[in-house]
């Protein structure tokens, strides 16, 4: 017979159950959604037919400024939290049921990838390490060319994503790792919002639709990057955003949350 | 029963036979022919009788009250927890199933959930997590009169709608991580949102969530598949109310537990 066992410190108690480590996965997931709209907002400058200056620009400041460098430290401790905590969580889940069915049929009572984050989290993976070890890495340790700007010499790094993005296999890697951020998104928005608690007949419908439109559209614009920049279409990056936008907003439209179940009379009998 | 149905339905069964805790245990085969009419669990009757008679051990499986609302049946039909009705196995007929359906028929599955027999598993952790705080203390004497608590209509049916719970594990069996969340989230909610549940409401959730942990449960992934399985349609909009409980109850309250 198992019993619980007493922890004196109430913070570890927490930090350690169940709840207290989806409670992690939620608001570090929070935190690199919210990096996504930063990430994206920055990176569209790519797409600015000014042959990189604005793009270069937004790089070097990236590259160089102190607030910016320690939120980078915290992003990544944040997707290294996220992910240590996915595996511990994932571990346990396995462990508590050591047998599994002959026949099962999950799919009648829950949406594919809310089945599949591990997997779908371990696409994204793969890419973040294919992507920080084409840019992020070599404008930290070396590897891109020069060009001047305002008067002093930057990194390239304009340049460097130009020859990435011609190369058809690469950009086939970073449409289907959209691909897989967008399924993870669909289920990660709205769950974080379920784990930490705010589950509400007034605003839970807004949640529902706002995360499918963003589960839509930041891979979607993401990708839009890539491919205008293969397709050298840069001029085209608008049209592309607002279709991005119209196919967030059918999806959101045409995938309906969860209806309420029931409501009991209440009082006696 | 009084049925009136002409037609039979030939069944095959694939169930899971397993002679005791220990014991590896396997799918085997049997041929049943039902009536439209019968329950589940009396089709399963009428194969156990079959076997008696062959001599072969009888199927054990949970039931008591065949009414849908003691939470005693369980079963995993055809890859659900109660097959494919939201209701209690119990209360699940053979006019579910067509003439020549190859049904399975498998015990939940969690290591919170040992199997005792064949289908029957022990689901004592549920016991142990009540014990550990799914109450409310009152002092015995003269019964209250009704309604002298005032409670809000809303929260009363709110109350009552997590205290359709029977707790009958379908919550974990269908849930990809054996995780008794929606269980625990509806006694949370049935309690912590009447009056006389107050007293005792962060403790209650602190100390049940501690003991779930502890039976080896896995944790929430929101999929929702519980809310989807329950029989009585607990929502996970009680998951999310038990999440917040807790996370106040670890982050303002001075007891330590």
């Amino acid at each position: 017979m198992a019993t619980a066992t007493k922890t004196t410190n109430w913070l570890v108690d927490m930090l350690t159950s169940t709840l207290g480590r989806k409670l992690i996965m939620a608001l570090t997931g929070i935190f690199l959604i919210l990096f996504l709209v930063v990430h994206l907002l920055g990176n569209l400058q790519l797409l600015k037919d000014d042959g990189g200056v604005a793009f270069n620009r937004y790089a070097d400041f990236m590259g160089h400024n102190p607030l910016i460098q320690a939120i980078s430290i915290g992003n990544f401790f944040f997707i290294l939290l996220h992910i240590v905590t996915s595996i511990m969580l994932t571990v346990r889940n396995r462990a508590a049921r050591p047998v599994q069915y002959a026949y099962t049929q999950e799919g009648k009572s829950s949406a594919w990838s809310s089945r599949n984050m591990m997997l779908l989290g371990t696409i994204v993976l793969i890419f973040l390490v294919v992507h920080l070890q084409a840019f992020w890495a070599k404008s930290k340790f070396g590897g891109l060319s020069e060009t001047s700007l305002d008067g002093k010499s930057v990194h390239n790094l304009y340049d460097a994503t130009q020859v990435a993005f011609a190369e058809n296999w690469i950009v086939a890697i970073y449409v289907l790792s959209m691909i897989g951020l967008a399924f993870h998104l669909f289920h990660g928005f709205k769950s974080s919002f379920q784990t930490l608690g705010l589950n509400h007949k007034k605003y839970s419908p807004f949640i529902h639709h706002v995360g499918v439109a963003f589960a839509v559209f930041i891979p979607a614009a993401y990708a839009s990057i890539p491919v205008l920049m293969f397709l050298k279409q840069e001029s085209m990056s608008l049209f592309a955003l607002v279709g991005c936008f119209v196919l967030a907003l059918v999806f959101s439209m045409v995938i309906k949350p969860k209806q309420e179940l029931k409501k009991s009379e209440g009082g006696a009998g | 029963m009084a049925g009136n149905s002409t037609h039979k339905l030939n069944l095959t069964l694939k169930v899971w036979r397993q002679k005791n805790k220990n014991d590896k245990g396997k799918m085997v085969e049997y041929k049943v022919v039902a009536s439209p009419d019968m329950s589940f669990l009396e089709m399963l009757d009428v194969l156990n009788e079959d076997l008696l008679k062959k001599g072969e051990d009888p199927i054990a499986f949970d039931h008591d009250c065949r009414e849908g609302i003691c939470g005693m049946c369980s079963l995993y039909i055809n890859g659900q927890p109660h097959g494919p009705k939201q209701t209690t196995t119990c209360q699940l007929h053979m006019r579910s199933f067509n003439d020549g359906d190859t049904v399975y028929i498998e015990p939940w599955r969690a290591k919170a959930f040992p199997v005792i027999k064949d289908l029957a598993v022990d689901r004592s952790a549920f016991d142990r997590i009540i014990q550990a705080g799914g109450y409310v203390s009152v002092n015995t004497g003269v019964t209250v009169d009704a309604n002298e608590i005032p409670i809000p209509k809303d929260v009363a049916g709110e109350s009552m709608d997590a205290a359709t719970c029977i707790g009958c594990g379908a919550c974990v069996a269908s849930c990809k991580n054996a995780s008794a969340m929606l269980f625990v989230s509806a006694k949370v909610a049935h309690l912590g949102l009447l009056p006389q549940g107050q007293a005792e409401r962060y403790r209650r959730v602190q100390k049940m969530i501690a003991q779930m942990d502890a039976e080896g449960f896995g944790a929430c992934t929101n999929t929702g598949a519980c809310e989807a399985q329950c029989p009585k349609g607990i929502s996970i909009k009680n998951i999310a109310r038990m999440n917040r409980d807790y996370f106040v109850a670890k982050l303002t309250t001075e007891e330590a537990l």
